[in-house]
């Protein structure tokens, strides 16, 4: 009677069981099963079992793109978590009491609004405003006096990667800033400043009320930033290409290059498998971590 | 792009709730220089995070030769929009906007009625296996474009859906609506039972159960949905990149990338393309603003 009743619920399940399963459970399947194989995307795929990954442990350039990804999380998810952190905590605890909630309020839009724009576009603007001649960036350095320092900065395999980093520091700081506010609305007000008529001071109030209170929300944009960074492709396609030579290639533009520009399908996937394995482990630790870390606050 | 989540409430408990509680408390408080020491610290980092946008303005303003004489920083002797239209003419940008504004929109309403069927057969049909399939469906959310996106080429190619835009729209309706079934179910999960045995006795079937009873309680959740599906699809880029060749089918963030990557655009046509791809997404922002608080308050409500 009971399983009748469950049964009778399965045909509002069956368009998204077929539509999953054909559009993310056997791609991803086929995925796995190619970087097996060698292909170059026609005919038969060939078994070649572990070569792939055997090529990957040697390959220089793979490494290499997931070292520069080790610096596009600092860029993406650290920089931006501790920036963003403070950021909430000066706009919360300090402009939000002196001088009111509306300049929080248009502070924070300010910070926010390159969180509006597709990221490609945000590429776009960085690319022209770092272009080697008459770029603005340079053109304000000129202004400054610096000239000396006006440089290809994305041309230049030294500069390449820190510029995107910058850009995407730019890109990346409105989101924790906005979700930690929103998570130091819980915090009373009065709690703030209790702790400052007894003499905390501005640096003793963010470690021991801001922090504590926002803990979950650190968790949360650490992890969805963390995930995004290693995701990252729209801005490398844009902004560099992954060049100059390889300078800025990240494993997701590394497999794509393989898949598209390349054809050596079999590898790419062998780079996206190993990708999706990392970003699976990193999303499992940081939930452990998360839930041992929430269920100690509760007991 | 899924900043826009955390967004709208604080605007709204930052205006609001702050002088509720204590309408004097800004005023009443001594501002000592260390205050006005971080206020100017802090405009002088919103000014610098804004210096790109109005470069970006400037300079799509600008004609080529005022460009050339003026350099990037200088503000526009007038108001020029050569620049906007050549590059509105050059890449079909009314078609490319349509192409973004038809994909985002099919992808926004298929995917919240996809995670709506999904979620009520997982969460208030509780069928068997739904523990796993949650799990499934929370992996499929993390998982990476580039682990799918292949076999998709490849599947789209022996389908004859290639570079046509309802396989971008049917691919994003199933991508989209991981998270919304994920979302939705666990709402649905708390829903309250016996409003449900209520209907059934009053002989309501399971097809108006869900459209009288669930829907309307759920409605302002997937108004909520609706707008972030189609942000978030405004915004993808990979997939519609790999699966959108022809001019004809592709979308803005596409057609724009593309151009950028083949390093064919001059400064001032340059901005003029960052102008028009950040206009829509700004607009929708202040569009939807409201909606999202409206929205993330409303479905508080249990």
């Amino acid at each position: 009677m009971r399983t009748d009743r469950k049964v009778a619920y399965l045909p509002y399940l069956a368009p998204g069981l077929v539509l999953f399963t054909g559009v993310i459970g056997i791609p991803f399947l086929m995925n796995i099963y190619t970087s097996f194989t060698e292909w170059p995307g026609v005919g038969t795929p060939e078994w070649v079992g572990l070569d792939n990954y055997a090529k990957l442990a040697e390959d220089g350039e793979f490494w290499a793109s997931f070292r520069h990804n080790a610096l596009v999380i600092v860029g993406m998810a650290i920089v931006p978590t501790v920036m963003g952190l403070v950021l909430a905590a000066a706009l919360t605890d300090l402009i939000q009491r002196h001088f009111g909630p509306r300049v929080a309020s248009v502070l924070r839009a300010c910070l926010y609004l390159p969180q509006v724009l597709p990221i490609v576009i945000g590429g776009i603007v960085w690319s022209w405003l770092l272009a080697p001649d008459n770029g603005a960036v340079n053109e304000l350095l000129e202004a400054a006096g610096l000239g000396s320092l006006a440089h290809d900065w994305l041309g230049d395999p030294s500069t390449a990667l820190p510029s995107v980093l910058v850009v995407m520091v730019w890109i990346q700081i409105g989101f924790p800033l906005v979700v930690f506010m929103s998570g130091l609305q819980r915090v009373e007000p009065s709690l703030y400043e209790a702790a400052e008529m007894d003499g905390a001071s501005w640096a003793r109030r963010f470690w021991h009320i801001t922090l504590p209170q926002i803990r979950p929300e650190i968790f949360v944009v650490l992890l969805w930033t963390t995930i995004a960074a290693l995701k990252v492709f729209g801005p490398i396609y844009v902004l560099t290409k992954g060049g100059p030579g390889g300078a800025t290639s990240v494993p997701s533009y590394y497999s794509y290059q393989n898949f598209f520009d390349k054809t050596e399908v079999g590898y790419g996937s062998a780079i996206s498998t190993v990708l999706t394995l990392v970003i699976i482990a990193l999303t499992v630790v940081f939930l452990r971590f998360q839930h041992r870390d929430l269920g100690e606050e509760e007991r | 792009m899924t900043a826009i989540i955390a967004e709208p409430a604080p605007d709204r408990a930052a205006s609001s709730r702050g002088p509720r509680r204590d309408p004097r408390r800004g005023r009443r408080r001594r501002r000592g220089p260390s205050a006005y020491a971080v206020l100017a610290a802090l405009a002088a980092l919103a000014g610098i995070m804004l210096i790109p946008f109005v470069v970006v303005v400037f300079n799509a303003l600008k004609t080529p030769a005022e460009y050339a004489e003026d350099g990037p920083l200088a503000p526009p002797g007038g108001v020029h929009l050569d620049g906007i239209t050549d590059f509105w003419e050059r890449v079909g940008f009314g078609q490319v906007l349509l192409n973004s504004a038809l994909i985002s929109g099919s992808v926004a309403v298929l995917a919240v009625l996809l995670s709506v069927l999904n979620a009520y057969a997982l969460g208030i049909g509780r069928i068997k296996g739904r523990t796993w399939m949650l799990a499934l469906l929370l992996l499929a959310n993390t998982l990476p474009q580039e682990a799918l996106v292949y076999p998709l080429y490849y599947l789209a190619k022996q389908l004859n859906l290639y570079d046509t835009r309802i396989s971008v729209i049917i691919v994003f309706t199933v991508i989209q609506s991981a998270f919304g079934t994920y979302l939705l179910s666990s709402v649905l999960a708390t829903f309250p039972r016996p409003l449900l045995e209520a209907a059934r006795i009053d002989g309501a079937n399971r097809w108006q159960i869900l459209w009288r009873v669930v829907f309307p309680v759920v409605r302002p959740t997937m108004s909520v949905l609706l707008v972030f599906f189609f942000i978030w699809t405004w915004n993808e880029f990979l997939i519609p990149l790999v699966f959108l060749i022809s001019q004809d089918n592709q979308t803005v963030s596409v057609a724009l990338g593309v151009l950028q990557g083949q390093r064919m655009m001059d400064a001032t046509m340059s901005s003029a393309a960052s102008l028009l791809g950040l206009i829509p997404t700004v607009a929708f922002f202040l569009i939807f603003q409201r909606t999202l608080s409206r929205g993330l308050t409303a479905g508080a409500i249990k």
